[in-house]
């Protein structure tokens, strides 16, 4: 066989050769090309139907590779520096588990920021680790939580020697990095493990202007978001590993909650997206953050928004900033972020990532044109003009530090009783509540319910925020722990 | 040998003009821009394979854009066109001794050019030195413009390619804060007819009824576009179009014009049935 090089894309080959096969389908999916469902061929194409297959001999088993995924999975290893690659076809959600499962037990402590992504919460919940949380610096102005200071860090492993490993945002939502390298080599020095949460870092890997990335850093397991900077479908994601930990665990760890029946469409995505991300990342990234850039200049120019960048870079809790990341802090002009999120879809037919109270997140990738950038600016321009405020009752803060009563998992299974939001005070949550996005969450379980948290669920509600997290749907009443 | 360029009115109508021969073909950084001699219709000026004006029907599109808010606003001085390469609508503006500057913001310089050319017949007065031209992206230019124009003219090509920023609400909503206090904006409205532009038309529309306390669209009848049934959106902060007429001023200007007149300018706001349904002003 010879031997494969980034050109290639061993997925999409074998697929594309099963479609012109003509294979006779005696298996699933049951629609058969399309044929079985005409409705559903004729709004996603015939193509796309055609490509919908199940695992076959030469189309390889994502649960067990050893030909096409196995190759695929060894390039996109090559392309982003790592050992080892997993594809994941559950979300960035199931890297971020299985990389917390795949170095933890009940009872392990893992360090994080508290402005994790739910999922690795969750990911506590389900095994049973104990998070060790750090405190995220947080800016005032814009009231939003930063990265972990070094220090921190250090203090949270000296007094935590038993950690099994550190979890870092790399970077958060809006574009912040830790030091990541000070901590890998912190961390090494006291035989933890550093994980990376990459979900918005997939682009680091292929430009050097980008923040350095977490394979690069020394870290030993990274959860790459490929459909989110990839250019991959949604869904199909990336787990990178280093040889620090056992592949072949890691592997038996992600079978235990994904899928059986991958689907190909997205596997093949990933296929296609890691060799585009190879051979034209640069440019699409040079293109990424000049379109940022100029988005940043235009609508601070316009004056009352403040779309923050490099400046906020301070040497320890923003030790660098993602440029490609267009966050934008509105409160100035008398407006929540999610006020101006909605107006931007409902008046304008703009749909941004996320606003939550003091700032919104504009998503900029090469598949963007002037002519929307343009658009953007634009109806900023026209919502500073038409909805201008004064600045005052703006809510102006967004990190709370949390109380943990007790670990996720127990809190979750303990016994629990429903109450009142409102009357929750002073109570230990049983559950989550979060605004989502950007599914950061404000109340996790095992954590007590404060005054300030309550005054914030209740701010974001009363200003359009999409609350999640609680069994009840409404979010009026909220699970609490009954302790005995 | 018989040539036909073919312009695709919908996904399943057509419509053909035999060509004696092209002229142009040049890819510019946005567009594909064609020129054609024809038969019928003289010169053919056509954009990403969709035909945008011919000698034979463009004054009927440019007298329409044009002089329809010169007949209601008595004194236009500073003008805006968006758009506009081929020259058409500044060689009807440039009729008006009145009109002092013309911006003119085109985003791509190759039409320009290419029109001077080959299309004299529309861009015989892009030189004219009251003409100033900005090859730059429109909304950019709008953007930084307060209470500067007497009129904005927004001659630009359908909405699905890059013109699409053109047909937005933020894109009137910046006109509407260029605009003086007595300002007009006029707009190609695309037509009402199939379909797949109706949409447009009404979205369009709505947007600038929402940004501006006078709105209301007006037709007139371009053999070459898709159906032929055409309609151009007037809008301002002050002028009714039809009560604010300056008839008798305007017709002792003596401009010539082949199709406009200010009887069919009161005709031309009385919309057909289906029209004012679609634009729920009935």
């Amino acid at each position: 066989m010879s031997v494969r090089t980034q050109q290639d894309t061993p997925i999409h080959a074998a697929l594309e050769e099963q479609r012109l096969n003509r294979l006779a389908h005696f298996d699933v999916p049951g629609h058969k090309g399309g044929r079985g469902n005409k409705e559903l061929k004729h709004f996603l194409g015939e193509t796309t139907l055609s490509l919908d297959m199940n695992s076959m001999k030469p189309l390889d088993n994502l649960c067990h590779p050893v030909s096409v995924i196995k190759e695929a999975q060894e390039l996109a290893a090559e392309a982003f520096g790592a050992d080892d690659a997993f594809f994941i076809v559950n979300g960035t959600t199931a890297a971020v588990q299985a990389m917390i499962m795949s170095v933890c037990k009940a009872g392990d402590k893992v360090i994080m920021p508290r402005n994790v992504h739910r999922s690795a919460i969750n990911a506590l919940v389900v095994c049973g680790a104990l998070p060790v949380y750090i405190n995220p610096g947080a800016d005032k102005r814009l009231g939003i939580p930063l990265g972990m200071s070094v220090e921190d860090v250090r203090q949270a492993i000296l007094k935590n020697p038993d950690a099994k490993a550190v979890l870092v945002n790399n970077p958060t939502y809006y574009g912040i990095c830790s030091n990541l390298r000070e901590i890998v080599k912190i961390a090494h020095e006291h035989g933890m493990l550093v994980l990376a949460d990459e979900a918005h870092g997939t682009h680091f890997y292929f430009h050097e202007e980008l923040p350095v990335s977490a394979m690069e850093a020394g870290a030993d397991m990274a959860a790459v978001s490929m459909h989110k900077t990839g250019m991959s479908l949604t869904q199909s994601s990336i787990l990178l590993t280093k040889r620090s930990v056992n592949p072949d665990y890691v592997r038996q760890v992600i079978n235990l909650t994904q899928t059986t029946s991958a689907s190909y469409l997205l596997l093949s995505s990933l296929d296609i997206a890691r060799k585009h991300l190879s051979l034209n990342g640069k440019q699409l990234f040079d293109k990424t953050i000049q379109f940022a850039n100029y988005a940043r200049e235009e609508i601070n120019k316009l004056g009352g928004y403040y779309a923050f960048g490099q400046e906020l870079v301070n040497g320890d809790t923003v030790f660098a900033f993602d440029s490609t990341k267009l966050s934008v802090h509105t409160s100035d002009i008398g407006l929540a972020g999610i006020e101006v999120y909605d107006m931007l879809r409902d008046d304008y037919g703009i749909q941004i990532e996320f606003g939550d109270i003091g700032n919104f997140l504009a998503i900029i990738s090469a598949g963007d044109r002037n002519l929307e950038i343009e658009r953007l600016i634009s109806a900023l321009a026209e919502i500073k003009r038409l909805h201008k405020k004064d600045k005052n009752g703006m809510f102006d803060h967004e990190y709370i530090d949390p109380q943990i009563v007790m670990g996720p998992q127990e809190a979750f299974y303990g016994k629990k009783r429903s109450v009142p939001i409102t009357k929750s005070k002073g109570e230990i949550c049983g559950e989550f509540v979060m605004c989502y996005p950007p599914g950061i969450p404000l109340l996790a379980p095992g954590e007590r319910i404060t005054e300030d948290i309550l005054n914030h669920i209740a701010y974001a509600k009363e200003k359009g925020c999409f609350m999640t997290g609680t069994e009840d749907m409404k979010i009026e009443n909220i699970n609490i722990v009954e302790v005995e | 040998m018989e040539l036909w360029y073919t312009d695709q009115h919908t996904k399943d109508v057509r419509f053909s003009i035999k060509a004696k021969k092209q002229l142009v073909s040049h890819e510019s950084e946005f567009q594909r821009i064609d020129i054609l001699e024809t038969q019928e219709y003289g010169r053919v000026l056509v954009l990403d394979s969709e035909l945008m004006i011919t000698e034979k029907d463009e004054f009927i599109y440019h007298e329409m854009i044009t002089h329809v808010s010169m007949a209601v606003h008595p004194n236009v001085k500073n003008v805006l066109v968006i758009g506009a390469g081929d020259g058409g609508t500044i060689r009807e503006l440039t009729k008006y001794d009145t009109i002092e500057k013309i911006d003119m913001v085109e985003v791509d310089k190759d039409v320009v050019e290419l029109c001077k050319m080959y299309m004299p017949t529309t861009a015989c007065k892009l030189d004219d030195e009251r003409v100033h031209m900005h090859f730059e992206e429109e909304l950019r230019f709008v953007r930084w413009k307060q209470n500067e124009y007497d009129l904005i003219i927004v001659d630009c090509a359908d909405p699905f390619g890059p013109a699409e920023g053109l047909f937005t609400r933020e894109f009137y909503g910046n006109c509407f804060n260029a605009l003086k206090e007595d300002g007009i904006l006029i707009n190609q409205h695309e037509s009402p007819f199939y379909n797949e532009h109706s949409k447009t038309v009404q979205k369009a529309h709505k947007h600038i009824t929402s940004v501006f306390p006078i709105s209301t669209v007006y037709q007139c009848h371009i053999p070459s576009y898709p159906s032929g049934h055409w309609l151009f959106g007037f809008a301002s902060k002050k002028y009714d179009p039809i009560k604010d007429l300056k008839e008798e001023e305007w017709n002792a200007l003596n401009i010539a014009t082949r199709y406009y007149n200010t009887d069919l300018h009161k005709g031309c706001f009385y919309l057909p049935t289906y029209v004012k349904e679609l634009l729920g002003t009935k």
